[in-house]
């Protein structure tokens, strides 16, 4: 028996899972219209999950405070997801509903996330369309008019939206715009340039935030009756991932260190089709959306270390290793078993390219059976951008590709109103935890963060704000004075090491260390090493560390310096989860536990839970709660996509 | 490979500014064009001299953040291709290449060779979207839009908003970035009761934020990331000149009325 940590309460309503979202909005206090604009919120991060949320709120009538660390909100991380976004439309009649949606989301993240989160997802994902389409998305469209899908992996109907590889950079435009509008109309103060570096609490709730103005550097200081936080996900924690290069997880990270809980942290998921590594001086690994998987086919070729070209490969001596291991799904086999499909045949010696890491993704079949118009019209910026890249073309060999850290599910405990353990502190999009389990299937992460945002955040919160009227609250309070003098502290700690190694470096190592040991697959030993490595690394940095130039205005690399020294904490609490989790599931794969032919084996009466730490001290290990999951629902089976 | 690089550095907006020669060696071919700076940077913080500061972040060519003026040309020689997407391998071993920042009258110099473009915001809040409230939206089948119509408002809508069209503008220009919204939701039915108003109020903003008239270079079209097309242009024209002619007439109606 799990025990239910009495910090963790999900708020998850009564009744069937079909009506539990209907029935608690109905019964979700309201603020009156009239006093909406004497509220202000705060919401950080303007993706899709945190610019839907601030426009929306506005358009309530809200007072909305919204901060970006780019130069602009339209340029927030989710512009980057290209192949799609699922919604259970079932405009291809080929038998989708919510309940396969649901189902779907349900075991693709291997059955480790709350059934109510996501049956509430999986409701609100058509809506989703309606609101995109209707505030000017160029979705792709049929002939006749209507709109397009196509498949996604870990699903067998047809439910993916799409704008041709730009899904994400469309959505978010969407979300961009509504808030432009509201900015226009003056119920959204946009604060660009500005970086969150602590959270204000007043009387256990969440009142404001102090940010880093990075253009000035100046300390800002900014009160609010509630906080919102939508500022993504961690992957960059692993210095080389298909995340932006400011991605960062500092303001999660000053909320768990103020004692918001943070879940399942080793929950990352790891995507099988991206570039490979080509070398040292590389910023980042370039994604190729997972869409080419519909058409593309995996393989390696049959003998060790071949060295022909691929086109001079026969058939015969080649291996589609997902198609054979995978007949069912086959290349649409979910990421976290399409990544480890990949690492195990290079790792056993088959792989390609000058590394002997990388599998072949070989068009040439569809292109025959599609002909090249319309693959470039499916897939052409794609192409492009490999060609670019790479230097070869993808329409004449197959690309090569291997898998790279890519999304995390893990991320800020929240409950069913996306609440976390801070009273009046919410979390959105990647940068909670809640519907995506062990593993994230492709077109979900847009549907969640627009679900989110648009939807759900802007129904809670009214139920806390009702309860907390407006107190005039100021920043003159004493708690932001103490909360700024605390950043400007931290930063001149940093400014003050002044030793010999770059940030870079420090990154570039805790990136290695978490490759090799909380990456793709995992065991005990080395998750032991982790933690004593990134300890060491840590203790070192604080010693060693070289920001460079002590200006504190516009200081890209003091940016940097201030996150790396998240991350490398950060870094030991995922690895700390990882090994406190003894079974693997899905993205989280214990080398201990696999069945013979190399499949994840979970242990439900163990780890169906989820895992949130609690920050104590300084350098101190953090205690473990968890939160049962029940599933009433779906029946626990080992996953299979054979 | 070894690079020398002459590179635009400007200590603040007022500040005057001057190219500072470098020397990069280590350069890969493979390695992107920031990724060079990136090593530039690291030598620099290593000899206890100010990095050059740059704007970049997704650095696969979407987000649009990146911006710099390589040999002349924004976005540097490629076609179709943003800074951060720009390899090494397209310039010679031992080449001189000269980076600046993107210059317009909209676009302040913020420091070394990143400049403010919060002007295409303060654009985009004078109507670059449908005014649609969350919830409010019929079944997204109920309006059946053309596939080539769809298409169409697509490659406008492809826009990232980098700023290399105005750069690359003799007069400075931010048309093909307004004609490229503009176009996708005049394209649109549902953009379609908003689109005088929409035109105008957006030129307007345009013009205040100190950028230039199009003269018809087509320089934007051919620095353009993205290859939007000059035809949005076309339109913006179009659509501003019914938008200016429906408000002459309310003009002229209210005169005639008083």
């Amino acid at each position: 028996m799990i025990a239910q940590s009495p910090l963790l309460d999900d708020r998850i309503p009564a009744g069937p899972i079909q009506h539990k979202w209907s029935e608690h909005k109905a019964g979700i206090k309201l603020v009156n219209p009239a006093n909406k604009r004497k509220y202000t919120v705060i919401v950080v991060g303007t993706g899709l999950a945190g610019g839907a949320a601030a426009a929306t709120l506005a358009e309530l009538g809200y007072n909305v405070l919204s901060f970006c660390i780019q130069d602009s909100p339209r340029r927030a991380h989710s512009v980057a997801a290209q192949g799609g976004i699922n919604a259970a439309k079932n405009y291809q009649n080929d038998g989708d509903s919510v309940w396969r949606l649901f189902y779907d989301t349900i075991k693709g993240g291997d059955f480790r996330a709350r059934e109510a989160n996501v049956y509430r997802l999986a409701e609100l994902s058509a809506g989703i369309i309606d609101q995109c389409v209707a505030a000017g998305v160029p979705f792709a469209r049929e002939y006749g008019g209507t709109l397009a899908n196509r498949s996604f992996g870990g699903a067998q109907v047809s439910r993916t939206f799409y704008a041709r590889g730009q899904t994400g950079q469309q959505l978010l435009l969407g979300a961009y715009g509504a808030l432009m509008r509201q900015v226009a109309a003056g119920r959204v103060s946009l604060f660009p340039r500005r970086e969150m570096l602590e959270l204000v609490q007043v009387e256990g709730r969440a009142r404001g935030i102090i940010c880093r103005n990075l253009v000035t550097g100046a300390i800002e200081k900014y009160a609010a009756d509630a906080v919102c936080m939508a500022t993504g996900g961690y992957s960059t924690v692993f210095y080389l991932s298909t995340n932006a290069v400011n991605c960062n997880a500092t303001a999660i990270w000053r909320c768990y260190k103020q004692g918001a809980l943070f879940a399942n942290p080793c929950f990352t998921q790891i995507h099988p089709t991206c570039l490979p590594q080509s070398g040292e001086g590389q910023s980042k690994l370039t994604l190729m959306s997972e869409s080419l998987r519909n058409d593309g086919r995996v393989w390696v070729p049959k003998q060790k270390g071949d060295a022909r070209p691929p086109q001079e490969i026969p058939e015969a001596e080649r291996d589609y290793f997902l198609e054979r291991r995978y007949p069912a799904f086959g290349n649409l086999a979910p990421r976290d078993i399409a990544s480890r499909a990949a690492k195990a045949v290079c790792d056993d010696g088959f792989g390609v390219g000058s590394t002997g890491y990388s599998v072949y993704l070989d068009f040439a079949e569809a292109t025959e059976r599609l002909g090249a118009d319309v693959m470039r019209e499916r897939y052409g910026n794609l192409f492009a951008m490999y060609h670019e890249i790479t230097g070869e073309n993808p329409y004449q060999r197959p690309m090569r590709i291997y898998p790279a850290p890519h999304y995390t599910m893990g991320g800020l405990w929240v409950d069913y109103n996306l609440m976390t353990t801070i009273p009046g502190l919410y979390a959105l999009g990647e940068a909670n935890f809640s519907d995506h389990g062990a593993n994230r299937l492709g077109a979900s992460a847009l549907m969640q963060g627009l679900a989110d945002g648009y939807f759900i955040l802007p129904a809670t919160i009214a139920d806390y704000l009702a309860d907390h009227r407006p107190d005039g609250l100021g920043t003159d309070h004493e708690a932001f004075t103490t909360a700024a003098a605390t950043v400007e502290e931290r930063t001149r700690h940093l400014l003050g090491v002044n030793g010999k190694q770059s940030v870079r470096d420090f990154h570039w190592e805790l990136g290695r260390i978490m490759w090799e040991q909380v990456g793709m697959a995992r065991n005990e030993k080395g998750l032991r090493q982790a933690i004593t490595d990134i300890r060491t690394l840590r203790a070192d940095y604080w010693r060693n560390v070289k920001v460079g130039s002590a200006d504190t205005d516009l200081n890209k690399n003091l940016e940097f310096a201030g996150r790396v020294a998240d991350f490398l904490e950060l870094g030991e609490l995922m690895a700390r989860d990882a090994l406190e989790r003894v079974e693997s599931c899905g993205g989280h794969f214990r080398e201990e536990f696999q069945t013979a032919d190399g499949e994840a084996v979970r242990d439900d009466p163990n780890f169906s839970h989820v895992a949130a730490w609690q920050h104590t001290a300084e350098d101190k290990v953090p205690t473990r709660h968890t939160e049962p999951l029940d599933f009433e629902y779906v029946e626990l089976t080992q996953r299979s996509y054979k | 490979m070894k690079i020398e690089v002459k590179i635009w550095r400007q200590a603040g907006p007022t500040e005057p500014g001057a190219l500072a020669t470098y020397t990069v060696d280590d350069v890969l071919p493979d390695m992107s064009f920031l990724e060079m700076l990136d090593g530039l940077n690291e030598q620099l913080v290593a000899r206890g001299e100010r990095p050059v500061e740059f704007d970049s972040d997704c650095r696969e060519g979407i987000c649009g953040t990146c911006g710099l003026v390589i040999n002349g040309a924004a976005h540097g020689p490629q076609q179709a291709c943003t800074s951060c997407e720009l390899r090494m391998r397209h310039f010679d071993d031992g080449a001189t290449i000269t980076v600046e920042p993107f210059r317009a009258r909209g676009f302040p110099v913020v420091r070394d060779l990143v400049v403010d473009r919060s002007a295409f915001d303060r654009i985009m809040q004078q109507g670059g979207y449908i005014s649609v409230n969350t919830g409010s939206a019929p079944d997204a089948n109920a309006m059946p839009i053309a596939k080539e119509v769809a298409d169409r408002a697509m490659d406008a809508a492809a826009c990232i908003g980098c700023g290399a069209c105005v750069a690359a503008c003799p007069n400075g220009s931010a048309s093909l970035f307004v004609g490229a919204k503009v176009a996708q939701l005049a394209l649109l039915p549902q953009g379609d009761a908003e689109r005088k108003r929409r035109a105008v109020a957006m030129v307007q903003q345009m013009d205040a934020e100190g950028f230039g008239n199009c003269s018809n270079h087509a320089e934007c079209e051919a620095a353009c990331p993205k290859s939007i097309s000059v035809d949005h242009i076309a339109r913006l024209r179009s659509e501003y000149r019914k938008g200016a002619w429906a408000a002459l007439r309310r003009n002229e109606k209210r005169n005639d009325q008083r």
